[in-house]
């Protein structure tokens, strides 16, 4: 019995995360606010398929990891008014993040 | 450079600014909820899927997109993918619509 | 393809609803150009408008409610929100459930700012003012000044943490258990719960 293919995961609960800053065209879930924004997984949601190309009925395979993803809200906006220990929670698919590396964390 | 020209899309609006949140609701009407129905029931019997829909409205455009109402956007989403996919033409659905409007003129109202 | 033919044995049956438009006549169209096809019956559509209206946040309250009273289920809530709901009988289909408690430090608050995803199967369909611009903008941005607008007012000390359901997940909100509710049972307990705590814009109230 052949499997649905998927990525394997890259990320683990803990890991400082980075979402990539792109702008493409199409039906893309990850909100405009968070990219380009670093934040920390939260869980790995699963694998489930990739909404920009299930938006064009075709497969959506190989399924993409999805992760929640927590952002501190001062990050997020430089103006922002409530509390430094506010956050936002998003679900984001595994070829939206890159890594942040050791180098760029400690900076 | 304006975010939307940097490829922002309209309906992409998590931290813009905004006016105050209108608590009021709208029962729905009959019609609205038959539109419910029928995205739940395509989606069951695999003729459409929630992504098309969702992309679908995200290309209205920004001004279709402010002034419809929340069923409307999707009616018009549902429409276009089955035209898309092939299961309903755009020629009998027009047919279907005028016979549907003429039917309406001629009945008085409820 | 031949066009429509008039065999059918009744006149398109009249709006039965106010105005709609444009939009209604499309609906009505759609669905009887899908009838005519074998694609959908009308029973189905009539029946699939009355689950969805069965489904009201009462259900959701039972939840809650039962996840105050019974620590060993509220910890299987929190693990797996979809498995605890089946042991209720409700079904989440193709969405996943994660419920996220309300505590003396954190409070959690659910939006979609891309659409207006909603846990649909727990709580019916979405209020007007969920899917609206203003909720879906600043929820993220502005929670705290969003959660006044409600009547909502966080101390500095707890934690905002809004959550936003970009992909497959819902999110129901387990709001505190008020004080001075020990001795309520399960139904007690969940007509204090209403649709928007378990959104988090508002409290549940007192007993």
């Amino acid at each position: 019995m052949s499997r649905v293919p998927e990525f394997a995961a890259r990320h683990r609960p803990g890991d400082r995360v980075r979402v990539r800053a792109a702008a493409p065209p199409g039906h893309v879930r990850t909100p405009w606010y968070v990219r380009g924004k670093s934040g920390t997984v939260e869980r790995l949601c699963g694998t489930f398929g990739n909404p920009e190309e299930l938006a064009y009925n075709r497969s959506g395979e190989p399924r993409q990891p999805l992760y929640r993803v927590r952002f501190r809200q001062r990050e997020l906006w430089p103006d922002y008014r409530g509390r430094d220990h506010d956050t936002v929670e998003v679900e984001i698919y595994q070829h939206w993040l890159e890594p942040v590396s050791t180098a760029e964390r400690e900076a | 450079m304006s975010d939307e020209e940097r490829g922002r899309l309209h309906h992409d609006m998590g931290g813009l600014p905004a006016g105050p949140v209108e608590r009021a609701e709208h029962d729905y009407a009959p019609w609205e909820k038959r539109v419910d129905a029928l995205m739940t029931l395509l989606s069951r019997h695999g003729l459409l899927r929630v992504d098309e829909l969702r992309r679908n409205i995200e290309g209205l455009g920004a001004r279709a997109y402010d002034r419809m109402s929340y069923y409307e956007r999707w009616m018009a989403a549902v429409s276009a993918i089955l035209i898309e996919r092939g299961v309903i033409s755009i020629d009998d659905l027009g047919r279907k619509m005028a016979e549907i409007e003429a039917a309406r003129r001629q009945e008085p109202a409820a | 393809m031949t066009p429509d033919d008039h065999g059918h044995a009744h006149p398109h049956a009249p709006i039965d609803d106010d105005a709609g438009g444009y939009y209604a006549v499309m609906q009505q169209a759609v669905q009887e150009l899908l009838i005519a096809k074998g694609i959908v019956t009308a029973d189905e559509v009539r029946r699939a408008v009355e689950a969805m209206d069965e489904r009201t946040p009462a259900l959701d309250a039972r939840v809650v409610a039962r996840a105050w009273r019974d620590d060993a289920f509220k910890a299987r809530l929190l693990a797996d929100g979809t498995a605890a709901c089946r042991e209720l009988g409700i079904e989440m289909g193709p969405t996943r459930l994660i419920a996220v408690e309300n505590t003396p430090e954190v409070h959690n608050l659910v939006v979609c700012t891309l659409c207006s995803c909603y846990p649909r199967m727990l709580l019916g369909l979405p209020p007007d003012w969920y899917k609206s611009r203003p909720y879906r903008s600043r929820a993220v941005r502005e929670p705290r000044a969003v959660l006044r607008e409600f009547g909502t007012e966080m101390p500095d000390h707890v934690a905002v943490k809004v959550h936003d359901s970009t992909a497959d997940m819902r999110y129901l909100v387990l709001p505190r258990r008020p004080e001075g509710t020990e001795d309520l049972d399960e139904a007690a307990l969940a007509a204090l719960v209403t649709r928007d705590c378990m959104i988090g814009v508002t409290l549940p109230s007192s007993a």
